[in-house]
């Protein structure tokens, strides 16, 4: 074990938390929700975070994206919470709630829940324009591989939850271990002198122990994080080969915002990630809330349930 | 749609694909519902309001051993579900 490592576990010492992600609150200043016909909502309670999107007229008008708690239908009351204190909605104001991610059936005020996969294919849609054929989900416990349409209807899919290998979860351990918090780890991951192999297991335990004795054989932090990124990276490759992949490829969830990992995705695969200003952990919940205003266009805005 | 229920780990990949265009309007009843010795199948209305086959969420995990009794190595020379399934909607990864 490095000496910094052991400085760090050193009792009475200050414990860090360097896979802390940075949770948003975001909202358009410049709509008015009360001028909208139709105001829907999306709520995406994932293994690790929970988004809330609002949805006014078919625009995104809002969000909040937080760590999701021990409790689904807490984390979703608070996501909603979030975004209700930023702009003073609340559930009488909303036409209609759609639930998606693991805990979707947990979302006690949801008129209708929607599996995630649907979901970050119409989310991508919305984000990624008409041309967006190829999702990857990178989600916090699981990875996704998307085919969809023009319309963002799925026509292909797979997923990978057996295991952390390839997920956000998998770098949050990573980030632990090194201490280095996790918004560093991919630039981080560029800065080495050679590009090293993949560390040979992406098992997240096993992957772990690597990552140790790769820094007891003298490898830099950095040079284990790219170790670690190209082996997440070709995890998700081969994922994603299984379904194939087309032009219009799009990233969602976590990871997208780590350039260590998408880059070497897009190495391995020869295809540019479509870029969005957008934050692409909100995808689920906005597509949710997308496939909420399609449903109050065709039945008309549902009776808010209120606890 | 093409589904894919299953998992790839250390020993293989694993999926069951299921054409869900093809099983929307199956001319043999659902035979895969009882094709398969081990009921794995169960029909579920999708997200777009579609009645389709899926894999029971209890066997997604562990498909190379749910399945290991109708592979070639239990006796069978051809997957109970797959035949059962005319429009050849089912398929297997391994």
């Amino acid at each position: 074990m490095s000496a910094d490592i052991v400085e760090e576990v050193r009792p009475g010492a200050e414990k860090k938390e360097f896979w802390r992600w940075q949770e948003s609150c975001w909202v358009d200043e410049s709509k008015d929700w009360h001028a909208a016909k139709a105001i829907t909502v999306g709520i995406d309670v994932g293994s690790v975070s929970s988004q809330c999107v609002v949805v006014a007229d078919g625009e995104l008008y809002a969000y909040n994206s937080m760590r999701t708690g021990n409790s689904s239908p807490d984390s979703a009351t608070n996501a909603f919470k979030g975004v209700q204190e930023k702009t003073g909605l609340t559930l009488n104001d909303v036409h209609f709630v759609v639930g998606t991610g693991y805990g979707r059936v947990n979302v006690p005020f949801s008129h209708k829940a929607i599996t995630e996969i649907a979901c970050h294919a119409r989310g991508a849609n919305y984000m990624g324009g008409n041309t967006v054929r190829t999702i990857l989900d990178m989600g916090g416990q699981d990875c996704k591989a998307i085919h969809c349409d023009e319309k963002g209807k799925v026509t292909n899919f797979l997923m990978n939850d057996k295991c952390a290998a390839g997920t956000g979860r998998g770098m949050e351990v990573i980030s632990d271990l090194m201490q280095i918090p996790i918004a560093e780890l991919g630039p981080r991951s560029f800065d080495v002198d050679v590009e090293p192999e993949a560390v040979s297991s992406v098992c997240v335990v096993f992957a772990k122990s690597e990552a140790l004795g790769l820094l007891k054989a003298g490898y830099t932090k950095n040079k284990v994080i790219a170790a670690y990124c190209q082996a997440m990276a070709e995890r998700v490759v081969s994922l994603l080969e299984r379904i194939g992949v087309e032009e219009g490829f799009f990233i969602t969830g976590g990871i997208a915002k780590n350039p260590g990992v998408v880059k070497r995705i897009e190495k391995l695969l020869g295809i540019q990630a479509m870029q969005t200003k957008i934050d692409s952990q909100i995808a689920g919940a906005l597509g949710a809330a997308l496939f909420g205003h399609t449903l109050v266009q065709k039945q008309g805005p549902a009776k808010p349930i209120l606890s | 749609m093409i589904a894919n229920y299953g998992y790839k780990d250390g020993s293989g990949e694993y999926y069951i694909s299921i054409d869900t265009d093809r099983c929307t309007t199956c001319p043999v009843g659902r035979a895969c519902l009882t094709g398969c010795p081990k009921a794995m199948f169960e029909v579920m209305t999708d997200d777009y309001d579609d009645e389709v086959i899926c894999v029971k969420e209890e066997f997604r995990r562990s498909l190379a051993y749910a399945c290991a009794e109708c592979k070639p190595s239990g006796g069978h020379t051809t997957l109970p579900c797959t035949s059962a399934c005319e429009p050849g909607a089912i398929k297997h990864s391994w």
